[in-house]
């Protein structure tokens, strides 16, 4: 009985350990998720003014890592009120229904020179994709910077409904930038 | 500039052509820009904001060839009438020149002021001379405004005095601007 209860403090404390690093953060006000759209050609840029993230990870063991984002859609903002007022509409993020937007990592992988590759779950608007993210890993003092860019097509999360699924006036591709600090990350 | 002096009392072929192709389009932005101003977020309005977008960074363009056009062909020679009269067509010929530069440029400034790059028949990326700033965007919205009632209004006052020369003074002034009659 004492093994088995030994055994079992064994192994939590051994899946444990990589969440150990709990003092790891994502700093978001030195932080930026933004995406690009195109409308008939121009490109216009918004951002995700309020989201939150979870994070462990150690650059040299990637594999092990976990990162999840949870994002606030009613927090997208262009930054010109016309289009800001558009956004929580049910033909667009539909902010009443489906207030966040998630992100959960499944795989990470190393490829070397600070590069890494996560794939994982994107949830927007009830629809599921998997992306896979290619991040830049860059140190200076004791803040990390993860920054990159992927490329999601909106209709896939019916980001624009009705006449709006005409990709000739917002195309299909939508860039997803980010350039986040993180704190408590092990040196690589 | 010593411009040779044009012995025919028409203009030349190309001032035509490009009097009449800015002419429409001229009064085709100002119609589409009225209509467009206060319509609701849709994919119609994106869509007619582009298109007064294309259209005024192309009468611009056309505007510059008309310029360069117009220093180096001397248009016929002025038709008798007061003198007052003379100078008041060529002061407002010049006042519509201006405006031809100074509306679209305004408009472009808004909409880079405003955060949407002018991407020309969205192929061609145009650079923006100022950067994305709200307070900025409003004034120059109010210019650029402004600016094209005043060209509707010179536009206007174009129209009647050509119009007044040609039925009232029955000087014939319309036959210089008419295409294919020589």
């Amino acid at each position: 009985m004492n093994t088995v209860i030994r055994s079992v403090a064994w192994a939590s404390l051994a899946l444990a350990a990589p969440l150990a690093q709990a003092d790891q953060k994502v700093l978001p006000a030195q932080s930026e998720i933004a995406f690009v759209s195109r409308q008939m050609g121009v490109p216009v840029e918004g951002k995700f003014k309020k989201w939150d993230a979870q994070l462990a990870f150690d650059p040299k063991k990637p594999e092990a890592g976990k990162v999840s984002f949870s994002i606030e859609t009613g927090s997208a903002s262009f930054g010109s009120a016309e289009t800001d007022a558009e956004v929580p509409k049910a033909e667009w993020f539909n902010v009443a229904k489906f207030p966040k937007a998630s992100f959960q990592s499944s795989a990470m992988k190393g490829l070397g020179g600070g590069k890494f590759e996560v794939t994982g779950q994107l949830n927007i608007k009830g629809a599921v994709r998997s992306v896979v993210i290619p991040v830049a890993i860059t140190q200076a003092g004791a803040n990390t910077t993860a920054s990159g860019q992927f490329t999601i097509k909106r209709l896939d999360f019916k980001i624009g409904e009705g006449d709006w699924t005409d990709t000739s006036m917002v195309a299909n591709d939508v860039v997803v930038k980010f350039k986040l600090t993180l704190s408590g990350v092990a040196p690589l | 500039m010593n411009i040779p002096l044009n012995p025919s009392p028409r203009y030349s072929g190309m001032a035509m052509a490009l009097h009449w192709l800015l002419g429409l389009m001229i009064v085709g932005a100002f119609a589409v820009g009225l209509y467009m101003a206060d319509l609701p977020m849709s994919p119609t309005r994106l869509k007619l904001f582009n298109w007064h977008k294309w259209a005024g960074i192309t009468i611009l363009t056309l505007s510059v060839l008309r310029l360069l056009w117009r220093f180096t062909h001397r248009p016929p020679a002025d038709l008798p009438a007061p003198a007052w009269q003379n100078l008041a067509a060529h002061g407002t010929h010049w006042a519509l020149y201006a405006l031809f530069f100074l509306v679209p440029l305004a408009g472009w400034a808004y909409s880079s002021a405003a955060g949407f790059q002018v991407v020309w028949f969205g192929v061609l990326p145009l650079p923006d001379f100022v950067g994305k700033d709200k307070a900025l965007a409003d004034i120059l919205k109010e210019r650029h405004e402004l600016l094209a009632w005043a060209l509707a209004a010179l536009v206007l006052l174009h129209i009647a005095a050509a119009l007044k020369h040609h039925f009232i003074d029955r000087d014939g002034l319309l036959n210089r601007m008419r295409p294919g009659r020589d």
